[in-house]
């Protein structure tokens, strides 16, 4: 009786076990599962977060999104497995995902000794400062002397004191335990600066009671190129992850967009022509459907579009493009050509 | 009304304001109980807010109701299909009942067993779909019937297997004691959050490259184990307060080691230590929490996710009211229910 009952609690248990294989090529597997396995964030305002309707949205999943046009033509066809700090390198190195679409830094020392390779980075993040409009402060030279809330142990502590001691200026730092306190405590005035990653400062920002009273200060003082990654060994999935950002900018320089990109069908120029799959190459070259590129422009939309849709002026965090511009606009954003 | 002009001051008088010093404190409790609840009836009503949206919830001090309304479906259910949600409602009702059912002691035989194992299948079923229903794979489970999957069979998976470790222990065989014993103390040396943390990111590693095995398995056999060693040795406890003379008495009578476990020491042991047991599985369910560490969406990470919302950033106390409630109710119900058994059977009275 108590076997019977163990057998039948076992085989109810074996609905939950599956297992998913992935044979050398990246691709072919991904084709052959029929979905694109996307390792995201537990959760970032405005890269990547789920809905109250349970969907992931966020400029990361946008990128996924983007990939699974490429694939599929559809933009359903994702798998998003959410994964900690500590969990993501591992998940792709096994092959529990195919590609990293999780605010990643790229550096040396990961993409060399974590088995994985860094793609263009989709969002250039860094170490900002936040004061109080009423300050008056406009630049962040002018802090000299100021007291500013960071958090402990964190290489944004180091970054602030590198910085000011470059400049020559006096840092007072109030340190805190968590990023919570930190922020708190400079809202109740304990402190008249708080630094931390500038899209991280637009999302505390978009808490307070009145947000349009505090600014983001221009100076970027560190370097957080945020970026896909995939497994280290497959070249031919690397290059369509790396193109598909390209892909995204490139439809941006020449002005092609969600909407618009019907008027482009008729298009002379022959930029234009080779870009959309018009006149083939684009496809043929990298193992995708011609029309790849228009497929991801009129289904997800360019780089300008999934940043304002996800982090821009019109949403809560209202992050400037700054250096995520193209580079046409005084930004880092620049592809190279698509021939 | 009588009760209250007459005996309430003498109640009070007798009670509270007794000598000077009591009157003084008397006086401090009441006013600072007063101002608390003042300052809970202000937050969850008076200045809450009950209809709008985000902006409207940062202008007011109080309880925003609109949060929980728009976000308790994804702290509820996570990311399972908005259009297909019956059907974990439909599981979690179904497993609830068949607790409910086989609760009763009066109700403790085969058929039970029986209630309790379709009661899982259903809920398996309902959550991944198959035959007539749409396949929902785990990686969209999320919520409370993710909570409650992985506490109750990780309690009720590890007690047969605590109860063998126990008797492991306390057997004459020099190598299962040594084997027993030594697991027992490594799992309880180490929390379990290092444990799922092994589960997680160790033993994908320690595959052949391309096996990878479920996320949701490996969290869940990990509970398994992790519990069975607490199992162990709550029912160990069990057994080593059973006296010699029961054992004797069933030797004498020719039952071999089984019969004598199975008919005598076991249910007798199992009586004495229902409430250190419930105390274990209040702490599992509780502890199941930890796997937001490994990124699963239980109960408590959807709450954490939904406050990421870039829409509704910011209600934080509000999630964490909202989702405490919830494990109060669970865990509150536990420990009535463990209250009502230590009666019945008398351990109280003894």
């Amino acid at each position: 009786m108590i076997s019977t009952m163990c057998r039948v609690l076992l085989l109810s248990f074996f609905f939950l076990s599956q297992s998913s294989t992935f044979a050398g090529k990246t691709l072919e597997t991904i084709k052959k599962r029929g979905n694109l396995t996307c390792g995201v964030s537990t959760g970032l305002p405005g890269f990547s977060s789920p809905d109250s309707k349970g969907n992931w949205k966020g400029l990361d999943i946008d990128f996924c999104k983007a990939l699974s046009v490429a694939l599929f033509g559809n933009e359903s066809r994702v798998k998003y497995v959410s994964l900690n700090a500590q969990q993501r390198f591992t998940a792709l190195q096994s092959g529990e995902i195919d590609v990293l679409s999780r605010n990643t830094t790229n550096t040396l020392s990961r993409d060399t000794s974590t088995g994985l390779n860094f793609t263009y980075p989709i969002y250039f993040d860094g170490q900002a400062f936040m004061v109080k409009k009423a300050s008056g402060v406009k630049s962040a030279k002018d802090l000299s002397g100021a007291s500013v809330c960071t958090q402990q142990g964190t290489t944004t502590e180091l970054n602030m004191a590198d910085y000011f001691r470059a400049n020559r200026m006096k840092l007072r730092p109030v340190v805190f335990e968590s990023n919570d306190e930190g922020v708190q405590a400079f809202v109740k005035g304990r402190c008249d600066v708080l630094t931390n990653d500038a899209s991280g400062l637009a999302a505390e920002r978009s808490k307070f009671k009145k947000p349009e009273d505090y600014i983001i200060l221009p100076e970027i003082i560190s370097k957080e190129p945020l970026a896909p990654a995939v497994r280290h060994g497959d070249d031919e999935w690397y290059d369509i992850v790396k193109w598909t950002v390209f892909a995204l900018i490139n439809a941006e320089e020449l002005g092609i967009n969600s909407k618009n990109i019907d008027t482009f069908k008729r298009s002379k120029d022959p930029r234009v022509k080779r870009f959309l799959g018009k006149s083939p190459g684009v496809g043929k070259s990298i193992g995708l459907d011609e029309k790849w590129i228009f497929n991801i422009i009129s289904k997800v939309g360019n780089y300008g579009e999934i940043f304002e849709r996800n982090v821009g002026s019109q949403t809560p965090l209202k992050l400037k493009r700054g250096l995520n511009d193209l580079w046409t606009k005084g930004g880092l954003l620049y592809s190279p050509p698509f021939k | 009304m009588n009760w209250f002009i007459y005996e309430f001051p003498k109640w009070l008088k007798k009670n509270l304001f007794n000598t000077p010093v009591n009157s003084v404190v008397s006086l401090f409790i009441i006013s600072l109980g007063l101002k608390a609840s003042m300052y809970i009836l202000d937050w969850t009503f008076l200045s809450a807010v009950f209809t709008g949206d985000a902006s409207t919830c940062r202008e007011s001090t109080g309880f925003c109701y609109p949060f929980i309304k728009e976000k308790f479906p994804f702290i509820i259910y996570g990311f399972y299909p908005r259009e297909l949600i019956w059907r974990p409602t439909l599981a979690m009702i179904l497993l609830l009942s068949s607790f409910f059912y086989v609760k009763e002691p009066k109700r403790w035989n085969k058929y039970s067993l029986w209630i309790l194992s379709s009661g899982f299948f259903l809920f398996f079923f309902l959550m991944r779909g198959g035959l007539f229903l749409e396949v929902v794979t785990n990686d969209k489970w999320g919520g409370l019937p993710l909570t409650l999957m992985l506490s109750s069979i990780g309690i009720i998976f590890s007690y047969p297997f605590g109860i063998m470790l126990a008797l492991a222990r306390r057997g004459n065989l020099k190598i299962l004691k040594t084997l027993s014993i030594t697991y027992i103390e490594m799992i309880r040396g180490v929390p379990l959050i290092s444990i799922l943390f092994m589960s997680s990111v160790m033993f994908p590693l320690f595959l052949p490259e391309g096996i990878t095995i479920d996320k949701l398995l490996r969290a869940q056999v990990a509970i398994i184990l992790f519990v069975s060693a607490y199992m162990a040795e709550v029912i160990r406890g069990g057994l080593e307060s059973i006296d010699k003379g029961q054992y004797e008495a069933s030797n004498s009578l020719g039952l071999s080691y089984f019969q004598t476990m199975r008919f005598i020491i076991i249910p007798q042991a199992i009586r004495v230590v229902i409430p250190p047991t419930v105390n274990t599985a209040i702490g599992m369910f509780k502890d199941t929490s930890l796997v937001l560490i490994i990124a699963l969406f239980d109960l408590l990470n959807t709450t954490k996710s939904s406050l990421k919302d870039s829409d509704w950033l910011g209600f934080s106390v509000e999630a964490y009211v909202f989702v405490a409630i919830i494990y109060y109710v669970f865990c509150y119900a536990m420990s009535k229910y463990a209250n009502r058994l230590e009666e019945e059977f008398g351990i109280k009275s003894r």
